[in-house]
């Protein structure tokens, strides 16, 4: 007797299971989400903020208008001498604190 | 419903062989695809994720920071402005900070230094941030001596380093006690770098600010809601001008996409034209093509939006570090925690599926209405 052939795959079949991975995995990551945002506890991190009064986050270190943006005084980009120009690369990807630039009339 | 699946699984059959008879140009096309849904995906959630971090973490900054300014510049603050700011009503606690910051030649970093008096330490004793402690490869009982602004070099012991999940807050920070800030800076024991104030009720702390501004003119109020509204403006910023940057990459896809997809060849408007001589529907022939272009979307999409979550958030964003970092040396070692905007989700779906799918339709669909004849003959 013959062994049955094994039913050859559908091509439609192997798309869909791979879509269905895919959603499967989306579906993943929202829960991981919303599990993360319940279980992951930023009480040491707070502590620290709260006893030593900070103020900003270490991001970026490169210049003290990026290191605490939210301290900064108008000035700070431009301070080395008269007529400098801000010249730290992620000073472009920060602007100014919204309490230092004027209020729309 | 059995044979209604069973005639889409008949399409999608067909629509994939057609598929797979253009191989390269549609493999091509899902690579980039992918790629383009990649880098909008985690520009977003890495906005979104930073965002909420600092939302988290900055929710215990202080009520309201109260700094001096001399000529438009911030200045040191004389220690008799704690009284008259203590004397303010509604102000439970005034203190002033020490804090300031040295540059490392050594590493060519720059340190966020602080005295910290509520950890009470000796006069020889620091603690470090530990991205600090990697870039200098320093660990507890090890000596780091820092350039006193009098001259000489100061020589501290590392008493302990700060706790590792706290480094995007604490990465570049030496902690030592007021007494070593004051002989390393050589600052007058009458002077801070600022003072933090402690509201009573929160809801006054607008007020506060407004009467800390009338009795010391040359004072500038800082709020923790402008603090927080600041890194909500820097994140936006960013966000922005990486959108921009890449909307560039965004249009030249859409035209690609666009010609790919709209631009029908003669193949494929006398392949129509064959199906509908044989007794294909223009019904079934705009469900195969809606079928190809929701195959080919929605697979690019998930398989970039997977690929964006994995490397941002098991993958230590590696990628935007760079982007971040600028010309710092001390970058932190840090853990996003995932957050997702469904909204968000919804709108990059809108801007990379939907395009696509519509310039895959229109095309189909007037070739389909028209004469099998004259659509075979192209």
């Amino acid at each position: 007797m013959h062994p049955r052939p094994l039913p050859r795959l559908r091509k439609s079949n192997i798309a869909l299971s791979l879509l269905a991975v895919l959603l499967l995995l989306f579906g993943l990551t929202l829960m991981e989400a919303a599990w993360r945002y319940h279980t992951v506890g930023h009480t040491v991190d707070r502590a620290l903020a709260r006893e030593l009064g900070l103020t900003d986050l270490s991001l970026v270190t490169e210049a003290r208008y990026t290191r605490h943006p939210s301290q900064t005084d108008r000035h700070s980009p431009f301070q080395d001498y008269p007529a400098a120009l801000e010249h730290f690369p992620t000073g472009s990807l920060f602007p100014p604190p919204p309490h230092l630039t004027p209020a729309p009339l | 419903m059995p044979v209604f699946i069973e005639q889409q699984k008949y399409l999608i059959d067909y629509t994939l062989a057609a598929l797979f008879r253009r191989k390269t140009r549609n493999l091509g096309l899902l690579l980039v695809y992918t790629l383009l849904v990649f880098l909008f995906a985690s520009v977003l959630l890495l906005s979104q994720g930073l965002r909420r971090e600092a939302a988290v973490l900055l929710q215990d900054a202080p009520e309201v920071i109260v700094q001096r300014l001399v000529a438009g510049r911030h200045d040191l603050l004389p220690a008799a402005w704690l009284d008259t700011l203590r004397q303010i009503r509604g102000v439970g606690e005034a203190r002033g900070r020490l804090w300031g910051y040295y540059y490392d030649a050594a590493v060519k970093a720059n340190y966020t230094v602080m005295a910290a008096p509520e950890r009470k330490l000796a006069d020889d004793r620091i603690l470090i941030g530990a991205a600090l402690a990697r870039v200098r490869q320093l660990g507890i009982g090890d000596g780091f001596s820092l350039r006193a602004a009098s001259g000489p070099p100061v020589l501290f012991k590392v008493a302990g380093v700060l706790e590792f999940s706290s480094e995007l807050l604490s990465a570049d920070l030496l902690l030592l006690s007021e007494t070593s800030f004051r002989t390393l800076f050589q600052l007058p024991p009458a002077l801070y770098t600022d003072a933090v104030l402690a509201v009573r009720n929160p809801r006054e702390a607008a007020m506060i600010a407004q009467k800390t501004a009338l009795a010391l003119p040359s004072s500038r109020p800082i709020l923790r809601s402008e603090i927080l509204r600041t890194y909500d403006t820097v994140f936006d910023w960013r966000e922005g001008i990486t959108f921009l940057c890449l909307g560039s990459l965004l249009l030249a896809f859409l035209i690609l996409a666009w010609d790919k997809a709209a631009g029908l060849s003669a193949e494929e408007k006398r392949e129509i034209g064959i199906l509908k001589a044989i007794g294909w529907e223009t019904g079934d022939i705009l469900r195969m093509k809606l079928w190809e272009g929701l195959l080919l979307s929605l697979s690019a999409f998930l398989a970039g939006y997977l690929l964006a979550w994995w490397q941002l958030f098991h993958g230590g964003a590696k990628l935007f570090s760079p982007l971040l970092k600028g010309w710092a040396v001390l970058y932190p070692d840090f853990q996003l925690t995932p957050t997702v905007d469904i909204t968000q989700i919804l709108i990059l779906l809108a801007v990379t599926v939907l395009p696509y799918i519509v310039a895959t339709l229109i095309p189909s669909w007037r070739a389909a209405i028209a004469d099998p004849d004259a659509a075979m003959r192209g």
